[in-house]
């Protein structure tokens, strides 16, 4: 099935209109058979509705689309599918509990009344042979690591037997060296002609590594593109944000202080149950952060629970400027601890209740002569105090929304992660501890999100940066720690930091 | 041989002959609760289900003179259940809990409601299998004494966990349960497999119900059902969604359930209404003992509202 050839598509003057709101604007975009192309664009620059305007989801406003040259009518997904054309999504469509070779079974088209699982495996089997990579086919899908996963999606699009493939940030849950073996084996299939891929990404990175030609869509429009071999970043990136400059980085200031989170000899069984948590030592002082890097996966969420009290321990104790900390409201106030894990709408907001209300969670229930350390509850909300606090957060944070009374749930993510930040930084913080926090958030979201960290750690607070995104940790930390298999495998301050010894430490293999 | 040895005899061939006769109706409840239950939803309405099965199954039994025709009528009545549970979960905002609760009352209040001239009248029994002629002891005769339905209830078992295994319609029912998200993205329609999952499911706990008025205890009454449609959900989750392992769960239940009677017959009938309560206490018990806070129920179908 995968001796196919590769498929050629191509955009024809594509608008897609949402009432008065033009979220795809005249867009012509060619992409050859067998080439490697990338479309790069900020959030909502229009990337996701072109390439659902192309695989069927929605009906452009006005435009055709080509495919291998032949106007082609797709109104549904499944005609895209019968052309040949398949996605790869940014979250995994497979269904967990099944293992990978019922996933792949299941999805076919015809799959049989019956089956014959000998068959079927051996018919797997032979065409695994004719791809450059494998996954284990008897793991339910749940078991795999993010990496296996995603594999898993791309040989299930070629298993079905299409040759236009569209990736959505196939990497954004990998890690970098997963993402590079990844796009990898891509690159080798379009080079093979066997397969045309576009990859919607954010990562320039990437696209000077992996891609041939990228297309940069900017507000709905097409505003430029080209050969890779071309372009710089610079140039991608003028074209990608336009005039805008991004907030940077602060500069490092200010000198590290006493130790105020340590951790000695924790052990806590991990979410399966089934392996263990073990954390020697730890410790976060003062004005420094540091950054947990890892393979997802390898028990950095365990140890964000085991912080914030959601974890029993089995052995140890978590100390806050030694104290015994159990991740209680009062002692998270009076130690002056501020969690921020990630995907933060679901983990840390109410998503129907409104800005203003979430603002507030952490000081709704107090006095306000009583203070933030006061000990005097009140049983009455102050309405009005709380809006005055969102309306001041909201513009020092700058966080969009239509108003303070708008449900949080109908932010963008971006605005989701400000107005918590907001909320968690708002105060005297001594100890911050975050987990993946720009995971999935556009440029200059990041780029503000990571300056209000440094600004943080500039004024004295001790931060643990828990992240899955390696960049964000080598930007932001004075110290990186490498978690893998549930350990800390790997301790180095940053001046001295290899990333090739880094990156073996992660994979487990030094 | 000793008084006290038959005595204790005794008592196990009872458990073992009781656990036969009560798990019976226990493994058609719970294999539909799972079957309703892999496909993401749950179906509460079960023990209203139960109790309309026994009393249409024993009434076309009687009318008929045929308890095979009961019986089939009674999966008849399930199905008429099953699907019109499935029907209004696919309306918008409607809670499956909450319907089911609903169901199971109205099942209960219909089935007294038309099985009142049913009380007196005398319907055939469903035929058993002696699987004791070989022993010269009527105790033993009498415990294995293995009713047809409890032979094809186990066939059932295997047979559902070889089409979850090996068939589109399981894979299909599995998707469906897990992700509805990627069954959508599959081109299925996830209502509609709910709706034929849940009819299903409603068939066989109407079998379930059709045993215990023409089998054991044999006879229609309101009081016939003792919570077997209610119980079988805590089953399914003991059985951790499995329908093999429902058999087991369901012969441990039957023991529990045997335990009264069986301590009865050897003339023990201090703390009665105790032992008689023994499958509740064992539902609370083995609930709280396969409970963990810190990780979810394994092996839970994704799309569960219960688990979710």
């Amino acid at each position: 099935m995968s001796k196919g050839t590769a498929i050629g598509v191509e955009t024809l003057h594509m608008t897609k209109r949402f009432g008065d709101f033009t979220a795809l604007d005249d867009v012509s975009i060619k992409i050859t058979p067998g080439s490697f192309h990338a479309l790069l664009g900020e959030n909502g620059a229009g990337k996701s509705t072109l390439v659902k305007c192309m695989m069927g989801f929605y009906q452009p406003t006005s435009g055709q689309m080509l495919i291998n040259d032949r106007e082609a009518e797709i109104r549904n997904p499944r005609d895209a599918h019968a052309s040949g054309l398949g996605m790869v999504y940014q979250h995994f469509t497979l269904v967990p509990s099944l293992t990978a070779a019922e996933n792949l079974v299941i999805a076919r088209e015809n799959a049989p009344a019956v089956i014959d699982w000998r068959k079927e495996r051996e018919g797997l089997q032979a065409f695994l042979k004719t791809m450059p990579f494998s996954v284990a086919l008897d793991q339910p899908v749940n078991r795999l690591a993010a990496g296996e996963k995603q594999k898993l999606e791309l040989l299930k699009q070629l298993y079905l037997g299409r040759h236009f493939l569209i990736l959505d940030e196939p990497t954004s849950v990998l890690t970098p060296s997963e993402a590079d073996e990844l796009l990898g084996m891509v690159r080798d299939l379009t080079q093979a002609g066997a397969l045309t891929c576009l990859m919607i990404t954010h990562k320039f990175r990437e696209v000077t590594a992996f891609a041939d030609v990228v297309s940069v869509l900017r507000r709905g429009a097409h505003v430029g593109g080209g050969k890779v071999s071309e372009l710089s970043h610079d140039d991608m990136a003028a074209m990608m944000i336009g005039d805008k400059t991004l907030t940077r980085s602060a500069d490092r200031s200010g000198e590290k202080g006493e130790a105020v989170l340590t951790l000695d000899g924790i052990s806590a069984s991990d979410r399966s149950g089934l392996k263990t948590i073990e954390v020697e030592s730890l410790r976060v002082s003062a004005g420094e952060v540091v950054g947990i890097a890892g393979v997802s996966g390898n028990g950095q969420m365990e140890l964000m629970e085991v912080l914030t009290g959601q974890r029993p321990v089995s052995r140890g104790r978590v100390n806050v400027k030694s104290e015994a900390f159990h991740g209680t409201r009062r002692q998270a106030r009076d130690l002056k601890v501020r969690f921020l894990p990630e995907e933060p709408l679901q983990n840390a907001s109410a998503g129907r209740m409104s800005v203003a209300e979430n603002l507030a969670f952490r000081t709704f229930d107090l006095k306000k002569n009583g203070g933030l350390n006061g000990k005097s509850t009140r049983t009455w909300l102050d309405r009005a105090g709380m809006s005055r606090l969102a309306v001041e957060l909201v513009d020092a944070f700058k966080v969009k929304t239509a108003s303070i009374e708008s449900p949080i749930a109908s932010l963008s993510g971006g605005n989701v992660q400000r107005a918590v930040l907001a909320r968690e930084l708002s105060d005297e913080v001594d100890l911050l501890i975050i987990a993946n926090p720009c995971f999935g958030l556009d440029f200059s979201a990041v780029a503000e999100i990571r300056a209000r960290i440094m600004a943080a750690r500039n004024a004295g607070a001790a931060v643990l940066l828990i992240s899955e995104d390696l960049d964000e940790i080598l930007e932001l930390s004075d110290r990186v720690l490498v978690m893998s298999e549930g350990r800390i495998a790997y301790e180095t301050p940053i001046a001295t930091l290899d990333v090739g010894e880094l990156g073996r430490h992660m994979a487990g293999h030094a | 041989m000793g008084e006290g040895d038959l005595g204790l005899w005794a008592v196990l061939v009872a458990m073992i002959g009781g656990a036969i006769r009560v798990s019976t109706p226990f493994i058609f409840v719970s294999l539909g609760e799972c079957l309703t239950e892999r496909s993401g939803r749950i179906n509460l309405g079960l023990e209203g289900t139960l109790v309309f099965g026994a009393m249409s199954g024993y009434a076309v039994a009687y009318e008929t003179n045929s308890a095979w025709i009961g019986v089939l009528a009674a999966a008849l009545a399930g199905t008429v259940f099953g699907l019109f549970h499935g029907w209004v979960c696919k309306l918008p905002r409607v809670n499956d809990i909450a319907i089911g609760i609903a169901l199971m009352l109205l099942g209960m209040g219909l089935a007294f409601f038309f099985g009142k001239p049913y009380i007196q009248p005398v319907a055939p029994d469903l035929p058993a299998i002696p699987l004791g002629f070989w022993s010269s002891s009527p105790q033993v005769e009498a415990a294995l004494r293995v009713n047809v339905l409890f032979v094809v209830g186990i066939a059932l078992a295997f047979l559902i966990a070889w089409l979850f295994r090996s068939t589109r319609i399981g894979l299909v029912i599995r998707v469906v349960g897990d992700s509805s998200d990627a069954a959508r993205a599959m081109g299925i329609s996830v209502d509609r497999v709910r709706l034929l999952a849940t009819a299903a499911g409603g068939a066989l706990a109407g079998i379930g119900g059709a045993y215990l008025s023409l089998y054991y205890p044999g006879s229609w009454n309101e009081g016939i059902s003792s919570g077997q449609g209610l119980m079988a959900v805590a089953l399914v989750i003991f059985a951790r969604w499995n329908p093999v392992n429902c058999i087991w769960a369901a012969l441990l239940f039957g023991a529990a359930g045997a335990l009264g009677p069986a301590l009865q017959s050897i003339g023990i009938s201090k703390g009665y209404y105790l032992s008689y309560a023994a499958p509740y206490v064992l539902t609370l018990i083995l609930l709280i003992a396969t409970s963990s806070t810190t990780r979810a129920v394994r092996g839970a179908p994704g799309e569960l509202s219960i688990t979710k």
